[in-house]
């Protein structure tokens, strides 16, 4: 394995991957793709398509970390739909369908708009935005996520001045999702966010991830990414997004209220009642790093000035 | 049979290396997935909790067959048992929690599943501290079978363990519960069937007292 040894609390000038060396591994992914192509490895692996390129703009809101190996991001996660196993979700996302999709944005709006995904696409200018993920179970990564801000899709269906949350619904393919069969989670899967924080500028509606379309284990074609909460926060494969007045009841606290909040902000001092928040193993790494507060994003903090963040976990 | 158990035993020793082979190559060929760490500690805990169910099948595998030879490998097992989740805590004192007492000592307090693995674990030390011909015959047969039936708390421990430390999904601790069920069941089964036919066969026996013999003399 890779045994790095990890910085107390922050990013080591040596974790941040020379531009040149990320160049390379960008064009080594390009050969991969053109060799899966071209049918080199087309035999060894079977269900692999050609990745289709989907690029952004280097975005300021960026962390200098050095992202984690792709086949890593790309081969554990959760994705409850595909199984409850982290290498679930790479082994049966296969089948999920992704064309068409459209995503219908309701609710308290005054214009309620159903967007093609390919409309999604051209929306906003995409950015690449590299960012931490910290997942509730005490693991972490750091990916190149490509996307733009959710603001501006929520701009332009004009929410309502009786709109304080939003809720993210994930698509429900009883067929292709093995995981759904199963009611470990009440489908579909429900996702929401106060409507300050969906406006945050670090919420990114996200379609691509390491220069290409979001692969299907990550949550195709379109998700959102919130990378100062725990990733169940972060819907996968949303086909609504409604703007409601109520707080929505999320699949996780429905299914265990006591272990799992709306709220679920990163946050070492508070514990999660099976395990300890305060440390996190980011995946490649040998020793484990102490977890920050908000998972390291503080400019988010004024979104919760005066809450007592024991209680709203 | 007898003849073959030496053999039968080496055989059987280097086998149950094997799920550490497999892991220890498998971590050091760094083909364990993305959380190799994660993957070593419960690929222990699973083996630990393998053996012990292995172990507690030795019992009625043999009444079934009536394969005694089988109780000849059954401490092998056990001990087996006791190595794996020695290791399976190593691993979590180590590469988990980088030997910080005071989180451990955190942990084990705060969480319900670290703290009924370390009973189970605590509970699991004099067995295999006993597990040697001198032990039982200091112990005597019948101190040593009684001190050797908190296996059965020990795997119900380790059960409950696994049951409350994942999220949502229950089906694998359920399946592990299940057998454990049946291995428990059948040892309740068995006794109640023993007690049946001692009852049932009483009147074969020789009554107590003194026996008159009514015998008439010539
Ligand atoms: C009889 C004793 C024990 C048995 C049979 C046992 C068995 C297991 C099993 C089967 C798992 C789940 C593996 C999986 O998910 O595939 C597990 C996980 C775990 N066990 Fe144990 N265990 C025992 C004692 C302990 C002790 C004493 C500790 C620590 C004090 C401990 C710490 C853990 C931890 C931290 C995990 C979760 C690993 C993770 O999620 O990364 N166990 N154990």
């Amino acid at each position: 394995m890779l045994i790095k040894r990890a910085a107390a609390n922050d990013c080591l000038p040596s974790e941040i991957t020379p531009p040149e060396i990320f160049a390379r591994r960008r064009e080594f992914m390009q050969f991969s793709a053109a060799a899966l192509a071209s049918g080199a490895l087309g035999a060894l692996l079977p269900s692999a398509e050609a990745a289709e390129k989907l690029a952004g703009k280097p975005s300021p809101l960026s962390t200098p970390e050095s992202p984690t190996p792709y086949k890593h991001v790309t081969g554990y996660n959760n994705f409850y739909e595909f199984g409850t196993d982290k290498e679930d979700p790479a082994a049966n996302a296969h089948l999920l369908q992704t064309q068409p999709w459209s995503v219908s944005v309701e609710g308290l709006v005054k214009k309620p708009k159903t967007f093609d995904i390919d409309q999604l696409v051209k929306l906003a200018p995409l950015e690449e935005r590299i960012y931490r993920l910290r997942c509730v179970e005490g693991w972490s990564m750091v990916i190149p996520w490509v996307g733009y801000s959710l603001a501006a899709l929520l701009k332009q269906v004009e929410p309502t001045g009786s709109a304080k949350y939003v809720e993210f619904i994930s698509a429900v393919q009883p067929e292709n999702m093995v995981g759904v069969q199963r009611r470990v989670l009440d489908w579909p899967y429900v996702e929401g966010l106060r409507l300050d924080e969906a406006m945050h500028p670090l919420t990114l509606l996200t379609l691509g991830l390491y220069g290409e379309v979001l692969p299907k284990q990550n949550g195709a074609p379109v998700r959102i990414t919130v990378p100062w909460k725990y990733g169940f926060k972060s819907a996968k494969s949303i086909v609504k997004i409604r703007l409601v007045e109520k707080q929505p009841l999320i699949s996780w606290e429905k299914a265990n209220p006591r272990e799992y909040g709306f709220y679920s902000n990163v946050n070492p001092t508070v514990d999660h009642p099976r395990w300890s928040q305060a440390r996190e193993r980011r995946l490649g790494e040998f020793t484990k790093r102490e977890t920050l507060m908000f998972n390291g994003y503080n400019e988010v903090a004024s979104l919760y000035a005066g809450m007592d963040l024991r209680k709203y976990f | 049979m007898h003849r073959f158990i030496p053999a039968l035993k080496v055989l059987l020793f280097l086998l149950c290396l094997a799920p550490l082979a497999r892991l220890g190559w498998g971590f050091q060929q760094d083909t364990l997935g993305a959380n190799p760490i994660e993957a070593l500690t419960r690929g222990l805990g699973t083996w630990g909790l393998n053996f012990l169910l292995i172990t507690l099948a030795v019992t009625p595998l043999r009444k079934l067959s009536g394969w005694h030879w089988l109780t000849r490998l059954r401490r092998m097992l056990g001990l087996y048992a006791f190595f794996y989740v020695l290791l399976h805590l190593t691993s979590y004192l180590w590469l988990d929690q980088f030997f910080v007492w005071q989180d451990i000592a955190k942990d084990i307090l705060k969480r319900p599943f670290i703290t009924v693995g370390m009973a189970a674990f605590v509970l699991l030390v004099p067995l295999a501290a006993t597990s040697n011909n001198y032990a039982i015959r200091r112990l005597g047969g019948k101190k040593w079978t009684q001190l050797h039936r908190t296996v059965y708390p020990i795997g119900i421990m380790a059960v409950l363990h696994y049951t409350w430390l994942v999220k949502l999904d229950v089906t694998k601790p359920l399946l592990y519960g299940l057998t454990l069920a049946a291995l428990l069941g059948f040892r309740v089964l068995w006794r109640y069937r023993e007690k049946q036919k001692q009852l049932g066969g009483a009147y074969l026996r020789k009554p107590k007292g003194r026996i008159i013999p009514i015998v008439a003399k010539r």
